[in-house]
């Protein structure tokens, strides 16, 4: 597991010294600024983040993290840099999280930018900080897992472009499409389609609440997709 | 150091690598030579650990390259054809990553990227961001990581691929002067690059060994099964049935070229008989315009290994 901090720097390295990271950085700003001034910092609006924690940054997120992503398998493959790399003595497990946790530390940087908005509306009110918390560390949550399934992607081919839509839809699908679906019918499969949901999980963090179940959720799905990134790459491999 | 038993590769239909086995001891330059698609960089891949084989076993240093990879891996300095590197990276800071996921210390690293700045020649350059460096540069830095951790087996895919006689010159030199301290497997598809830096070669093509040995070796394996060739003016009936009587005929082919008779004989190992058909020739009055020695130097040879592995890509 040693080599893990080191493709962490890597990978964080290279996202500094990409024009791609610094774009997608740009819309991430550009739309939550949008997301903020029209739906919250107007005249007579409620001072509060919550439409823009609610569902914006869930729709923003789901473009933007598969953006991020979408490099970090498939640039490989495509500048052929894979073989070098799975011929020095590093695991694919290694590879897989230092991947991820590099991806993830950028996040968490642009999340920093987030916090210029909570300190514009403290002007008009006083900041609740433990909502805060829960609002970031439901971010997180929600971002690491989109992160996994943007990394699963991109491992799955050497178009960036592909791995991104790829992402995009089965993001949008699980966060929205499942929510609208649940509606749609009752009794069991409402509840099953709502506990799959990943709105449903993520709301709580919103609301103010950090219910272990949620985070058991995010945990957990994240887990499954970094366990399916490591076999995509080792059955790219073992062929 | 290392060793091959029976390795097989296939992929789907298609049979890169065809049942070969060899052995390479420690120490010294040994040749991989063949034509584009004989199944070189397959069977490399194979070593380096990037592939897994369909059949058969590779070792290297007594450890298996699929259960031991790890093992493997952290003895082998391994070049790829086509030299991947970030280009984001400055080449200091490429050698220094490489070196992390190698397990070694910081000054180990210092010492290591001070050693291969000197012997690869990257010092003007070393602070450089790799895309900015042209394609002899990248060639360096790819070999100087490859040797960076001093391993103990270094196996290289056409080092000297677009680079300008100088370098290749320099690289080649460099070559012979790494397999006094390493095992050094190189392939090529160059023939005099290899004769110049290996003691010994093996020479692939369809997927299979079609010849080993030293330079001599190869030569005299090669003046052995040399067939003799001969034009002359007569009519074919009587060149075949004649020339069937000279002693030590393995097999013969005759054929017509514009009026001329082309006469091809395959003799037993080791006999030259272009002495023989001159006699007959003689004997028989018939006008001869040429006799020669077919497959003797291994020029021959591989142009002929080239020609047969074409056919039967084609075929």
């Amino acid at each position: 597991m040693r080599n893990i901090p080191t493709m962490v720097q890597r990978e964080l390295g290279a996202y500094f010294l990409s024009p791609i990271a610094y774009a997608v950085s740009a819309v991430f700003l550009f739309s939550t600024g949008l997301a903020f001034g029209l739906g919250t910092f107007y005249n007579g609006g409620e001072a509060s983040l919550r439409s823009l924690f609610e569902f914006w940054m869930m729709l923003i997120l789901a473009f933007v993290l598969p953006m991020l992503c979408m490099r970090l398998f498939s640039e490989e493959y495509r500048g052929g840099t894979i073989e070098t790399l799975m011929t020095v003595p590093i695991s694919e497990v290694e590879v897989v999280l230092g991947k991820f946790f590099g991806a993830l530390s950028f996040y968490v940087v642009m999340l920093a930018s987030l916090l210029l908005y909570p300190i514009l509306l403290s002007s008009f009110g006083p900041l609740d900080g433990r909502l805060l918390l829960c609002n970031y560390i439901g971010l997180f949550l929600l971002g690491s897992l989109y992160i996994s399934v943007g990394l699963f992607f991109s491992a799955c081919t050497k178009h960036q472009i592909v791995a991104v839509l790829l992402s995009f839809a089965v993001l949008a699908l699980a966060t929205f499409a499942s929510h609208g679906l649940a509606q749609q019918v009752e009794g069991w499969p409402r509840a099953v389609l709502q506990h799959l949901s990943v709105r449903t999980h993520y709301f709580d963090f919103v609301r103010g609440m950090v219910d272990t179940n949620h985070v058991v959720f995010f945990a957990t799905t994240t887990a499954l997709f970094l366990f399916l990134t490591v076999k995509r790459v080792e059955v790219r491999r073992w062929q | 150091m290392i060793r091959v038993e029976q390795l097989t590769k296939r992929y789907g239909s298609f049979l890169a690598v065809d049942d070969i086995s060899f052995e390479v001891e420690r120490g010294g330059v040994v040749g991989f030579l063949g034509p584009n698609g004989a199944g070189k960089t397959t069977t490399i891949r194979i070593l380096a650990c990037y592939h897994p084989a369909t059949s058969g076993s590779a070792s290297i240093a007594g450890f298996d390259v699929f259960k031991d990879s790890m093992e493997v891996r952290r003895r082998v300095g391994y070049l790829p054809e086509s030299t991947p590197l970030y280009p984001e990276m400055r080449v200091r800071e490429y050698l220094n990553f490489r070196g992390k996921l190698r397990h070694m210390t910081h000054p180990e690293r210092g010492e290591a990227i001070r050693r291969i700045a000197e012997r690869c020649w990257l010092g003007e350059f070393i602070d450089r961001p790799i895309g900015q460096l042209s394609k002899g540069m990248k060639q360096r830095v790819g070999l100087a990581d490859a040797i960076m951790h001093e391993p103990e087996v270094l196996i290289l895919d056409e080092p000297t691929l677009g680079l300008d006689p100088t370098q290749i010159r320099e690289t080649r030199n460099l070559i012979k002067e790494l397999g006094e301290r390493h095992t050094v497997l190189v392939s090529s598809h160059i023939l005099h690059e290899v004769e110049q830096t290996c003691y010994r070669t093996i020479i692939v093509a369809s997927g299979r060994i079609v010849a080993s040995g030293s330079p001599s070796e190869l030569r005299d394996q090669l003046i052995a099964k040399a067939r003799v060739v001969a034009e002359v003016q007569a009519p074919a009936a009587d060149v075949e049935r004649d020339a069937r009587s000279i002693a030590g005929v393995r097999q013969l082919e005759v054929s017509s070229n514009n009026g001329w008779v082309r006469l091809s004989i395959e003799p037993d190992e080791g006999k030259d008989l272009r002495e023989d058909v001159y006699r007959l020739t003689t004997a028989k009055g018939w006008a001869m315009r040429e006799l020669r020695r077919e497959g003797a130097s291994l020029e021959d040879f591989f142009v002929q290994v080239t020609a047969q592995q074409r056919d039967q890509s084609t075929g």
